[in-house]
């Protein structure tokens, strides 16, 4: 099993990452004009609170000091209060993970349904009108912004055809897949655009390789040749693809959650901006940046799982 | 990077354009753009802040033919002056990320060792970062508006360019012209700027066009979220977050600003495309 050595050694060779994603969550909040305990705490702030802030992240020492503060506090599980909501950061995101996870499942779900089938119509009919009009539709779909595509969604799945809620999350597993619906499909939609261009390519490439040539001198169809060896063989650089395209992913869900009044991780960090709950902002985008190392590590796992032949 | 695939001789419009479509048509796409953004004040039937209490929320007609907004502002004339903002937006946050991320590229790639590594390392912690969250943090300190955007921009765009650049220099700088340019004693500056960068640019010059589109679909979207581009000032993004109160009576108010923002990334994606096939890089 030493293929999948990479598990105890590739963390080790996250940790710079970490350490840099760290530093640069730290410098953000230390960047801001005034008052740090004050930036901390906000403006209403009583004398003792500022006090007990100053000696627990020792904002009189040394700005290198003061990293260490911020390790010691991150390791011990704070990372600060929320002056909006006044609870601790951590907690507030735990809170918050579940509405943003579901969307971007479902997301991923979605979109590798729709660019898998348009990729393959295209890949298989490479030059004609097919793969043309692919094409054009996946170069216009990444021109579209997402937090007006989830609007005319709205206008037309929700306002004309009572298909979907407007808004919210909901309760219910059932109620929630519901309201998650339309959000999901308007990630979907873009996130396809990006997916179906290099799915295409690599089906393409994958439609000349070594490997479909000997099917088809076993005289096997061209459609099982596809279906059988192409189209398995193209789904490894699709996972990679979307471990690249996470970021984007993550976007489009802090937008969309705006647009739909999720209340995720996204939401939150759009919040928290407008009332200046720095700690909070601090603390949403360490997590992301976390999930995506973590993403990108499932990445790889899946990727030596799925061909034997990688070694990382 | 192949260029045999170029017609040796093909005259005045198609030899700008051969049987390029794509480049054509993003060609076109982009000049339209442009136009509008020149002659807005030309161009646009009303101020497009100028309020009228008597048509508020007016749907299209030969007098509004986009309908207008619910302070009874022409849409036609706001998505015209929008095109400004919007095309600037994309302008300025594409050219700064490129020259920086140019520079440090060629530098990191020339020298490598200690300097290319340290700068390897800074964009791994930068990729990391959602691009939009890392913005919007940015924008958080640095308080809403569009030189926040700008500036946010330049610190988190640059990382792109820098990989491209730096790829390209390293197989460039052991090629024999390199060589030669070292041998005859020019300076480093010269190799890296007048010999290496010439030839690494093309990549880069490529994905200025896909880049543009995410500059123009992230602006958009920060202003949207009421980060970016301030009211009254007509651009696309906040265009649509006014229309959304009123999305399900008035549709009109949200849907030519978004209209618009993806017939300018679709002239992008085609200009890109084009460059691409022309300059032989495949993306």
């Amino acid at each position: 099993m030493h293929r999948y050595r990479f598990v105890l050694t590739r963390p080790l060779q996250f940790l710079p990452v970490l350490f840099g994603i760290s530093v640069i969550t730290f410098i953000l909040v230390r960047l801001i004009p005034g008052d740090p305990a004050r930036v901390i705490l906000g403006t209403r702030a009583t004398p003792t609170a500022i006090a007990n802030i100053r000696a627990q992240y020792g904002l009189d020492e040394p700005l290198i000091a003061q990293y260490f503060y911020f390790l010691r506090n991150l390791a011990q599980g704070q990372m600060g209060r929320s002056i909006l909501y006044k609870i601790d950061v951590l907690r507030l995101i735990g809170t918050r993970v579940e509405p943003t996870l579901v969307l971007v499942l479902a997301s991923v779900v979605l979109s590798v349904l729709i660019a898998v089938p348009m990729a393959a119509l295209a890949a298989r009919n490479q030059g004609k009108a097919a793969d043309q009009a692919v094409r054009i539709v996946s170069t216009l779909g990444i021109g579209f912004p997402p937090f007006w595509l989830g609007l005319m969604l709205i206008i037309v799945l929700s306002v004309q055809l009572s298909l979907f809620p407007v808004s919210g999350y909901g309760n219910t597993l059932a109620d929630k897949l519901a309201h998650i619906a339309l959000p999901s499909l308007t990630i979907a939609l873009s996130l396809s655009a990006v997916l179906t261009r290099s799915l295409r390519v690599s089906m393409i490439a994958m439609l000349s390789s070594d490997i479909a040539t000997a099917a088809r001198a076993r005289g096997m169809p061209e459609r099982i040749v596809f279906w059988r060896h192409v189209f398995p063989n193209s789904l490894v650089p699709t996972i990679n693809l979307l471990a690249v395209n996470i970021g984007w992913l993550i976007g489009g869900t802090v937008v969309v959650e705006s647009v739909f009044a999720i209340p995720g991780m996204g939401q939150l960090l759009v919040r928290a901006i407008f009332s200046r709950d720095y700690m909070v902002v601090q603390g949403v985008a360490m997590a992301f940046a976390c999930a995506t190392v973590l993403v990108n590590f499932l990445a790889d796992l899946a990727t030596v799982a799925a061909d034997p032949r990688i070694k990382l | 990077m192949s260029v045999l695939a170029r017609p040796a001789f093909t005259p005045g419009w198609s030899k700008a354009f051969g049987t390029n479509g794509a480049l054509a048509a993003g060609s076109a796409i982009l000049a339209l753009f442009v136009l509008a953004a020149l002659f807005a004040p030309l161009i646009a039937p009303y101020d497009p802040i100028a309020q009228d209490a008597a048509a508020r929320l007016a749907a299209p007609s030969l007098l509004h033919p986009f309908g207008t907004d619910n302070f009874g502002r022409d849409i036609l004339s706001r998505v015209i002056w929008g095109t400004r903002i919007d095309l600037q937006m994309a302008f300025f946050g594409v050219v700064f990320p490129f020259l920086i991320g140019t520079v440090v590229g060629t530098v990191a790639g020339f020298f490598g060792g200690v300097v290319d590594a340290l700068l390897m390392r800074l964009i791994d912690i930068i990729l990391a970062f959602p691009f939009l969250v890392l913005m919007l943090s940015i924008i958080a300190i640095l308080g809403p508006g569009l030189s926040s955007f700008y500036i946010a921009m330049a610190l988190v765009g640059w990382v792109s360019y820098a990989r491209l650049v730096r790829a390209q220099i390293l197989v460039l700088k052991t090629q024999d012209y390199a060589v030669a340019a070292t041998s005859l004693g020019f300076g480093r500056l010269r190799i890296m700027f007048r010999h290496l960068l010439p030839n690494a640019i093309a990549g880069s010059v490529v994905f200025v066009m896909s880049d543009a589109v995410l500059v123009l679909l992230n602006g958009a979207a920060i202003s949207y979220l009421g980060l970016g581009v301030q009211p009254p000032v007509a651009e696309w993004g906040v265009m649509v977050a006014e229309g959304q109160p009123f999305v399900t009576t008035a549709w009109w108010v949200t849907l030519f600003p978004g209209l618009s923002i993806v017939a300018l990334a679709f002239g992008f994606s085609l200009l890109g495309d084009g460059l691409g096939q022309r300059l032989g890089v495949a993306e």
